[in-house]
């Protein structure tokens, strides 16, 4: 964890932990986990709020818990960009971490596979291994999700790949 | 096409005999030629060769498997006409698994089973097999396209969907399950699953799948810096599975960064990739036609040209439930196994007759039993190859979890909890 901000690793320290190791196909353990992805997420986001903090919605869009969809956002230069999340519990969860996709940035930046799923591999997967099966939905997002926010969304900002949404026209004030 | 352009070339013939001035045939001559060259161009226009029946080994040019039949008469393969019963699985058809479709396709393979969710793109087409005006095709579909003509003895099925999602994973399971290409054979649908994939997540979800199915399968891959890549045989129960071993920077707790470049998409090499593929292949048909000795795990470093080999047994503590399972299922047939080899050799020693090699032995020269050995052999086989270190502790040594505390009975609902987490988002 050493690299980490104070900030994320005592907001990391707050999530709850989960403790059952279970995945989709594991029926009344999938439940279970179910229960404690709801609770590490509620109070994720609730110290968000508290915190004035608040940058991402995310549900379950079926009601076994195996597609999530979304929003996020990050603010840059006092404006705020907005964007679709979505991703699958994969199979294998929680030995496999959530792709986390953001559509609307597919194919804007290196950092991201096909179909955008962002680039998890090096600052994110190898401490969803080592803590497995302690991470859940909510780790994925404050240790996965928001560094890529923080890194991603200023360079494809001021590289002009995104615009905010109310610069409709081409001339771009700073 | 062919009659009109003889029909020239014979008009040409007659016009060369009927024409007094002998340097005016020069001209002609050129003409016939050009005939001559359009009508073997017209030859090749790509016909689709028909079914073939029965393999044959007669040595004809229009024979499409006399150089594979040849492998028996060398004494090499005791019956390859076995190879089409085979039913291969190939999951993902990139660098390694669409060369590897190929090799088999050429090799009169029975049926293939093609996984993958990708399309065609130009930044493919430093790699083999896929050609440029296939961009924007599915993989599967443009391997189909290209395999079908090479060989349309093949059976090839395609399935263009994502295997570490849910859904996608059944069908993945139900595929291999399905028996109606070979109905009597036991287990399931396959005789061998070919992962290619080129992530941790599909390789995980290749090792459930198998696992839970008693599947052998073959492991691929290649280094993001294209310089080397290993194939490795998993046999459930028998040898370690893909979640036996942790990931290098899970297990050594080393700093992840120092293996990784930040930002640098994974390079990639046609050569590399044949290479692996050619090994995969290799291998999968020494398996299936039993010939030769199969590597349970084979590296490849192209910068010394170095193949390491090794086995690896599964893990004890493996976090796989369905691999533990296939582990007890292992020793429990054990004292089975033992006895068939027994007697195997006991028949092969029967067929040995019992006369001295040799009337006189002037140097005293004796044979060791083979057993001891291979005794001596198993307790020296913690030592590795030259040029290989372990990264992890040996599984007696690594300390045992902490056992699990007793999960605090869960008295919420999850319904509650998820209009919990609703009335937050709103």
């Amino acid at each position: 964890m050493e690299g980490w901000d104070p900030n994320t690793k005592s907001t990391l320290t707050q999530i709850p932990l989960l403790t059952t190791k279970a995945g989709p196909r594991d029926g009344a353990a999938w439940t279970q986990r179910l229960k404690e992805e709801y609770k590490a997420l509620i109070a994720y986001t609730q110290m968000n709020k508290s915190n004035d903090n608040d940058w991402f919605r995310i549900s379950a869009a079926n009601p076994e818990g195996t597609r999530w969809i979304g929003k996020c956002w990050y603010i840059h230069n006092l404006l705020k960009y907005e964007f679709d999340l979505q991703f699958d519990i994969p199979v294998t969860y929680p030995s496999t971490a959530p792709e986390l996709e953001l559509p609307e940035l597919d194919g804007k930046t290196q950092k991201m596979y096909r179909g955008g799923k962002i680039c998890l591999t090096i600052h994110f997967k190898p401490l969803w291994a080592k803590n497995c099966p302690r991470f859940g939905i909510a780790h994925a997002l404050c240790l996965g999700l928001a560094p890529w926010l923080a890194a991603e969304v200023p360079i494809l900002v001021d590289s002009g790949m995104i615009k905010h949404k109310d610069d409709t026209t081409s001339t771009s004030e700073s | 096409m062919e009659a009109e352009l003889k029909d020239m070339w014979n008009d040409l013939e007659s016009l060369k005999h009927s024409l007094t001035d002998p340097s005016l045939r020069g001209p002609v001559d050129k003409l016939q030629l050009h005939v001559e060259r359009l009508t073997n161009l017209s030859k090749s226009v790509p016909v689709r060769r028909s079914k073939v029946k029965d393999m044959s080994a007669e040595v004809v040019d229009s024979n499409p498997y006399s150089r594979l039949m040849a492998l028996q008469r060398m004494g090499i393969v005791e019956n390859y006409e076995r190879i089409r019963e085979f039913s291969v699985a190939i999951v993902g058809i990139g660098g390694v698994g669409s060369v590897a479709a190929e090799m088999l396709t050429r090799c009169g393979i029975g049926r293939l089973l093609l996984y993958d969710y990708d399309k065609v793109e130009l930044a493919n087409m430093n790699r083999l097999f896929f050609r440029p005006e296939q961009v924007g095709m599915t993989k599967t579909d443009a391997a189909v396209q290209t395999l079908a003509d090479i060989n349309p003895d093949v059976v090839l099925e395609s399935y263009t969907f994502n295997i570490t999602t849910v859904q996608g994973f059944e069908t993945f399971m139900s595929s291999l399950r399905n028996k109606s290409f070979s109905p009597t054979k036991e287990g399931s649908g396959v005789d061998l699953v070919l992962s290619c994939v080129d992530n941790y997540e599909a390789r995980m979800a290749v090792n459930q799948a198998c696992n839970e199915l008693n599947q052998t399968w073959m492991e691929s891959g290649v280094s993001e810096d294209a310089v080397s890549g290993h194939i490795q045989l998993l046999i459930p129960g028998e040898t370690a599975c893909f979640a036996c071993a942790p990931p290098l920077v899970v297990a050594s707790g080393i700093d992840e960064r120092t293996l990784k470049r930040e930002g640098v998409c994974a390079a990639s090499l046609p050569t590399t990739m044949g290479v692996v593929a050619g090994l995969l292949v290799q291998n999968t048909l020494k398996f299936l036609l039993k010939f030769g000795h199969v590597s349970p795990y084979l590296g490849y470093n192209s910068l010394k040209d170095y193949f390491p080999t090794m086995e690896m047994r599964p893990n004890p503590q493996c976090s796989n439930v369905a691999c533990l399972e296939r582990q007890k299922e292992f020793i429990i047939a054990k004292p089975a196994r033992d006895a068939a080899a027994m007697a195997k050799m006991e028949a092969e020693a029967l067929t040995v007759e019992e006369i001295p090699l040799h009337a006189d032995n002037e140097w005293n020269i004796s044979v060791v039993d083979e057993v001891e050995i291979e005794t001596v052999g198993a307790t020296s086989s913690d030592a590795l190859p030259e040029g290989l270190v372990r990264e992890l502790p040996n599984a007696d040594e690594s300390q045992h979890p902490p056992p699990a505390e007793p999960a605090a009975p869960s008295l919420d609902d999850l319904e509650d909890l998820k209009r919990q987490l609703e009335a937050l988002n709103s």
